[in-house]
């Protein structure tokens, strides 16, 4: 199967190692790996902040570097959210939609097409809280969203539950949002770090050694969070514990 | 709807940041803000896990409410014509100066002095209490958040639970500095009962009770409050003229319909499956008079929006804003206006887009408030779709428009784009920890920055898998 990988630009910067690990995972799923290499970022700092119209020619770049693929994947679930939500400021045409509609995001894609469910190379003993970021969760559909009265689901705890040794533990508010929220971290930085504060706090009381999610630019936050507030807390994206990481010994 | 945008009130544009960065630095009130309104939204989960056709539920209110809407015209005139059969006098006021105009010629023809109020956000949006005591009429709020916060001389924070962000000292405060009890006594039975003795004897002397209504039921020509104190009951029963102010988008058309919202208002609010009071009021008690009064104020222009019409479904439970992370930590007060939370982010802008043009920035799009919706009002895509107004409007900072102007042509092409990833990473890892962490990095004030790798992916693929790959051809 023919893959193409999509870095989002934060994570081209600043963790290397989850692009890394994102692609060594998926070649050993068997994955024919093509990195475009042209590829900068899917437009949505810009859509995000209200700048539509500044976004179009980074998604017109972004529908150009994707469109020959059967799938697009990428280990940011908000990124393709975007991609699959608001990916409107180039034309709609056939390319375009295309493009939209074979963005991944890493877990969906290894949960739900290539469906895989062990992951023997991997071993992860420590104890782990899952931090949902409410991209994935709610638009992307990666768990059951704790308002909705609907059958339980997860579809990384699904992935997770094939890695030995992994013991996870559950915050007292599972799912709510940890502030990052892409440029409001910024523009709302007292609301936002205040955010981040009380979602460390709470996977530090649940006895979490580490915070594992799809994305990383939640993890970014609150690892910025951790670390001001000196709580031993360590983080870690998914590819990378799928991928056979296996953290820091004690 | 560029009638609506063009309105210009003359006041500041409200700085949401700069309020909520004051209610995040008081420690204790902040804490109890965030956990009484989580222990709402998780009392709400319990009551709506508890219900099995919950989702079914949401979808068929909703669709009653879209139904409503897209035929509000017949249905207003059913209600009316009904409304007027059972004795009421009809009134329809385009907007908030009609609709205080009415109310005080209604007041003052009767020498109404006293008017007894419950619950009304309409009547907050209108204004109204400042126009009445302008014209030598005393207004009373009778629920207790309500009256708390007239008292405080505040506006309420909260459109279920008014005064959610006081603590019972601070009501405490207020109650001995106006209704002379005792200031060291905060136990909230004490201030309850304080108040009550304080009301009561109004409500005996009031010429008029005025009532908000949460539906208005076009079938019968009802209208229908849900109160846990009873004081809609008191407002509009004791006096022998009641008035009451209905929103044109609070039409159901059926008694049938009623149910399905009473199952959810209470449950999405508070997370009791019911309100200790559902009062239906059909027509004037014999020797008395009834008013109703249709209020548009902008709604009409608002059902017009493609966009944000949907936001005319919302039962003003408040789910989304016991559930909005944001503002849960930044208070009511900081969205500046009578709605707050994220319904104020997409409703506020429709009254006046640069007065509350941050709004729709207050909101990190966790998409909560959609999920918890009674009506499944599509709050955060709204609120996104605001975003681009906004910045299409001019109304955001020049700083803010020209980078995300060059962030889109950096973005845009690879070769630049390169440059400055490489560039940034060189010159965080260079930098001091005294100018990184200066006040314009807002990011560093309360958060350590990620730590620079040595190279980015690009660089690392670069080097060990393109090496590789030209080496193997």
């Amino acid at each position: 199967m023919r893959v193409a990988l999509f870095v989002p630009c934060f994570i081209d910067s600043f963790f290397p190692e989850v692009g890394v690990a994102t692609l060594e995972l998926l070649e050993r799923l068997g994955c024919e790996v093509v990195y475009p290499f042209d590829q900068t970022c899917c437009g949505q700092p810009m859509g995000n902040s209200g700048c539509e119209t500044d976004a179009r020619a980074a998604e017109a770049l972004f529908v150009r570097n994707f469109a020959d693929y059967d799938y697009v994947v990428s280990p940011s679930g908000s990124c393709v959210h975007h991609v699959r939500d608001h990916l409107t400021a180039v034309e709609q045409d056939s390319t375009t939609r295309k493009v939209r509609a074979s963005t991944y995001e890493l877990v969906e894609f290894l949960h739900d097409i290539l469906q895989v469910r062990q992951f023997p190379w991997a071993e992860f003993p420590h104890k782990v809280g899952l931090h949902n970021s409410c991209g994935t969760l709610r638009r992307l559909g990666h768990a059951k969203p704790s308002e909705l009265n609907v059958p339980d689901w997860s579809k990384p705890l699904d992935l997770l539950r094939g890695v030995k040794g992994i013991e996870l533990v559950m915050p007292q508010r599972p799912d709510e949002c940890c502030g990052f929220g892409g440029t409001f971290c910024v523009t709302e930085e007292p609301v936002s770090a205040r955010m981040g504060y009380d979602k460390v706090r709470d996977h530090s009381g649940a006895g979490a050694e580490y915070i594992v999610s799809a994305d990383m630019s939640c993890l970014m936050h609150q690892k910025g969070c951790a670390e001001r507030l000196s709580l031993p807390l360590k983080f870690i994206h998914i590819a990378q514990i799928l991928n056979g990481d296996q953290g820091e010994m004690a | 709807m560029s009638a609506v945008l063009g309105k210009k009130v003359g006041k500041k544009s409200v700085d949401h940041v700069k309020i909520s960065r004051e209610f995040i630095a008081d420690e204790p009130h902040i804490a109890f803000h965030d956990k009484r309104l989580w222990t709402l939204r998780t009392l709400r989960d319990g009551q709506a896990n508890a219900i099995p056709e919950w989702e079914e539920l949401r979808v068929l209110a909703s669709g009653i409410k879209e139904h409503t809407l897209t035929h509000l015209a017949d249905y207003l005139e059913e209600f009316e014509r009904n409304a007027t059969a059972n004795g009421v006098t009809v009134h329809w006021a385009k907007d908030a100066a009609e609709h205080n105009r009415i109310v005080h010629e209604i007041l003052a023809t009767r020498n109404v002095d006293t008017l007894v109020k419950s619950k009304s956000m309409l009547t907050e949006e209108c204004d109204m209490r400042p126009y009445l005591e302008a014209r030598g009429i005393t207004v009373v709020e009778t629920d207790l958040g309500e009256r708390i916060q007239q008292l405080d001389d505040e506006p309420p924070t909260h459109i279920v639970v008014p005064a959610v962000h006081k603590l019972a000292t601070d009501v405490a405060e207020v109650f001995a500095d106006t209704i002379g009890t005792d200031r060291n006594n905060a136990d909230p039975h004490y201030l309850a009962e304080g108040m009550r003795q304080d009301t009561r004897p109004y409500f005996l002397k009031a010429g008029a009770g005025m009532t908000g209504a949460n539906f208005a039921i076009a079938e019968t020509g009802t209208v229908v409050t849900c109160t846990n104190e009873g004081n809609a009951d008191l407002s509009g029963n004791v006096p022998p003229l009641y008035i009451a102010s209905i929103g044109i988008e609070k039409i159901i058309p059926k008694m049938e319909h009623l149910g399905v919202f009473i199952r959810m208002l209470s449950r999405s609010a508070l997370g009791s499956p019911i309100t200790q009071y559902t009062s239906h009021f059909r027509g004037p008690r014999d020797g008395g008079e009834s008013h109703y009064i249709l209020v548009d104020n902008g709604r009409s222009e608002r059902l017009a929006m493609d966009d944000f019409w949907y936001s005319l479904k919302c039962i003003r439970c408040g789910a989304c804003m016991n559930t909005c992370p944001v503002y849960r930590r930044s208070g009511g007060l900081s969205y500046g206006g009578v709605y707050a939370g994220p319904i104020g982010a997409i409703i506020n802008p429709t009254f006046d887009l640069k007065k509350y043009s941050a709004l729709p920035f207050a909101s990190t799009l966790n998409g909560s408030c959609t999920n918890v919706c009674p009506v499944k009002i599509n709050i955060h895509e709204q609120i996104y779709k605001w975003r681009q107004i906004v910045v299409e409007q001019g109304e955001v900072s020049f700083v803010k428009k020209e980078a995300m102007k060059m962030a889109g042509k950096v973005l845009a092409d690879p070769k630049r784009y390169r440059q400055w990833t490489a560039g940034t990473n060189k010159a965080l890892a260079g930098l001091p920890r005294s100018f990184l962490y200066n006040p314009f990095n807002a990011w560093g004030k309360q958060r350590e920055l990620p730590e620079p790798p040595k190279q980015t992916f690009h660089q690392w693929y670069a080097a060990n898998r393109q090496a590789k790959e030209e080496d193997e051809q």
